[in-house]
């Protein structure tokens, strides 16, 4: 018979001493997570980034990722796009009764090689395991601290008029991978997620200029709610050029299948930066010179007037306001 | 080929855009039927760069908004049934009917399952032998040929615990009842392109002949749509009245044999609510006897309160054409996609939710 998570593996018990050992201690090995105290205990000087993030992805398993890798980009993003170099993690998860332990094992071993990939360490967790039909499969939260270098100072409040807004690649592909694999919409697509840390390429923007006034990644909401949220936080207009932006073919072409529009699908491996223009050239350069900002492309700039307001110049030659994505993205009718 | 950057190409589009304003010399107003034209309209700003002569109005072509409060009423009373499963496409769910809708329904506890396709609904009634499961039947020609072929298989496997509540529209009949009513004179049809492909360009032939008005088939990418205004224009200007398609790639003047072929098997047409039209003769599709025991009306008595409509609401008129969602009191105001107050504004295909998202015209 297949081994399966039970209720008693989250009941503090030997059954859950063994699971925390042998299926996560094992797999993520450093000395801070080992020690296995109450807490982390570790020096950090300067100025600290700290966030958290709850994934309840479904499936858990796509083409591209899955919500381990997921739980440690997420985090490891999010405090990137502070201007951070992410340094620890905490891991804790909420199964499902009767997982598959071949499944946890799967997840935590692509949990082990993305931090690897990101140089960051989990030092702390948790493990609680609910009634079945009280969770879907596997929940995991993440949170994460890292250290801000001195001279940075990135916020969504930041960007001027005069700015360049510069997106680090090709939007879509991780909504449309997702969706590709959810139950009763299952479609045939090359497309994977674009799931992927992104520190190291924000370390080498940073490298480059201290400059940089915002980032963000287009995550749920996709490319045009960030571009609102930075437009409203900065009380600024973003102009954006529709021909700019690169959108593969085969997201375009899953979007006009399902009635849905690139511009609000989730991306797990891009970032916007919004730059002064006299660093965009520098910036983007830094950026094409990374694996994952290869196809970084300037989309758009800054302006004073409408602040708050989101507009894009379309392939036409027309404009049209870009507004933040309302509800969830439903596939069409007819 | 490349069958959608190919028909966004910014070069061919200007050309067809500097057509457009050379042919054009006679103000005319053109109604998109459909919802997905609406979209494509709006998404590239493609009335701005229309000629002043050429006024765009959008029509009833989305299956949501068109969905009457009472239709709306009776799918939620279904839901509270015990042991009933709704299975419905996505858009339904936020859908305020009367009283309520069926993402409150489901909230409060009922069985409500969004599905990509019929055969999804399908399978759920062969899992779950003994709950009843209805699919609502909404769409126009575009989705009753997948209902029906849901019907026959289930017919086929001898699955009895899968209903439908048939609230299908067909196009032609509509078109006809607002060109009837003359509330909107109108002098071209953009005509729906994937109900066309279904029912091919024969149907539209009686509506040019008899109303003396230019249709043409569109696809759905911007060089589709200003491709079939060209073609309309051409037709004003020349005082043409004929029916013309400027979407090869997908319709065929017969349509689609298959399908018609099992709508006709499973349904005929009877009456139907419109929202805003009130009721259509034969623009509506019911099961036929043979398959009576799937219809959900018959096999369940519901009988919901009287519908009613939400004050100040105008998505009746502004799907007649007769009133733009800037008309509305209620726009943007009190009702907006994260709290609609009519469909208009809830359907990714709705005029109001076109308008809402898109801004309208934003020029530089």
């Amino acid at each position: 018979m297949e081994n399966r998570i039970l209720l008693t593996h989250g009941s503090g018990g030997k059954l859950a001493h063994e699971l925390v050992e042998k299926s996560f201690v094992k797999a993520l090995a450093n000395p801070l997570l080992a020690k296995l105290d109450d807490s982390a205990v570790f020096d950090l000087s300067g100025k600290l980034a700290f966030t958290t993030d709850s994934h309840v992805v479904s499936p858990i398993f796509y083409p591209g990722g899955d919500i381990g890798k997921l739980a440690v980009c997420g985090t490891v993003n999010d405090l990137a796009m502070s201007g951070a170099k992410p340094l620890y993690l905490s891991l804790a998860f909420i199964i499902e009764e009767g997982l598959l332990q071949d499944e946890l094992d799967k997840i935590v071993n692509s949990i082990q090689k993305a931090t690897k990939e990101a140089e960051v360490e989990i030092v702390t967790g948790d493990t609680k395991v609910v009634n079945r039909g009280s969770a879907d499969k596997l929940f995991i939260n993440t949170a994460g601290v890292g250290i801000i270098p001195q001279g940075v100072n990135i916020s969504g409040s930041n960007a001027r008029p005069g700015d360049k807004v510069i997106l680090s690649g090709t939007i879509g592909e991780h909504g449309i991978a997702v969706l590709s694999q959810r139950q009763g919409l299952s479609f045939s697509t090359q497309l994977e997620s674009d799931l992927a840390p992104l520190g190291s390429l924000v370390a080498d923007m940073l490298a480059v200029s201290h400059n940089i006034h915002c980032l963000r990644d287009p995550t749920r909401g996709g490319l045009a709610t960030i571009l609102n949220e930075l437009a409203e936080q900065s009380k600024v207009s973003i102009r954006i050029n529709e021909e700019k932006i690169p959108v593969r073919e085969e997201v375009l072409a899953a979007c006009e299948m399902l009635g849905l529009d690139p511009l609000y699908i989730a991306n797990e491996g891009k970032l916007v930066a919004i730059v002064p223009a006299l660093d965009a050239t520098k910036v983007l350069k830094a950026m094409r010179g990374n694996h994952y900002g290869k196809s970084a492309a300037v989309i758009g700039e800054v302006r004073a007037e409408n602040p708050g307001r989101v507009i894009m110049k379309t392939s036409l030659g027309t404009s049209r306001i870009i507004d933040m994505l309302v509800g969830d993205p439903l596939p069409r009718i007819c | 080929m490349r069958f959608i950057t190919e028909f966004r190409r910014p070069e061919l589009a200007e050309g067809l855009i500097s057509q457009i304003h050379h042919k054009s010399k006679t103000a005319v107003r053109l109604m998109e039927f459909c919802g997905g034209h609406t979209v494509t309209i709006f998404r590239y700003g493609i009335r701005q760069a229309l000629p002043k002569t050429l006024e765009m109005v959008s029509g009833p072509g989305c299956p949501v908004c068109v969905t009457a409060n009472a239709d709306l009423d009776k799918a939620i009373a279904l839901s509270q049934i015990p042991d009933v499963i709704i299975t419905t496409f996505g858009d339904m769910l936020k859908v305020p009917g009367s009283y309520s809708s069926l993402q409150e329904a489901k909230a409060s506890g009922a069985d409500v399952r969004v599905v990509y396709s019929t055969m999804d609904a399908l399978k759920i009634a062969e899992e779950n032998p003994d709950k009843s499961v209805v699919f609502l039947g909404i769409g126009f020609e575009t989705t009753a040929p997948t209902i029906a072929a849901s019907i026959l298989m289930a017919q086929d496997k001898g699955i009895q615990n899968y209903h439908v509540l048939s609230l299908h529209k067909l196009c032609p009949p509509a078109i006809r009842a607002i060109l009837d009513c003359g509330e909107v004179r109108l002098q071209g049809l953009i005509c729906p392109g994937h109900v066309s492909v279904i029912i091919g360009s024969h149907p539209w032939e009686s509506v040019a002949r008899d109303y003396n008005i230019p249709c043409v088939i569109s696809g759905f990418e911007p060089l589709d749509i200003l491709q079939c205004i060209s073609m309309l224009v051409a037709q004003v200007e020349k005082g043409e009245s004929r029916v013309e398609i400027a979407y090869r790639r997908g319709v065929h003047p017969e349509g689609n044999r298959e399908a018609l072929k099992i709508m006709e098997q499973v349904f005929e047409p009877c009456p139907a609510q419109w929202r805003g039209m009130g009721e259509i003769p034969g623009s509506g599709l019911k099961l036929r006897g043979k398959y009576r025991h799937f219809d959900a009306e018959l096999v369940f008595s519901i009988v919901p309160e009287p519908a009613c409509e939400p004050e100040g609401c105008i998505c009746g008129d502004i799907l007649r054409g007769v009133k733009t969602p800037t008309d509305c009191l209620l726009f943007g105001k009190v009702c907006t996609p994260e709290h609609p107050v009519g469909p208009c504004m809830v359907s990714s295909e709705g005029s109001c939710s076109a308008y809402y998202l898109y801004g309208g015209s934003f020029g530089e």
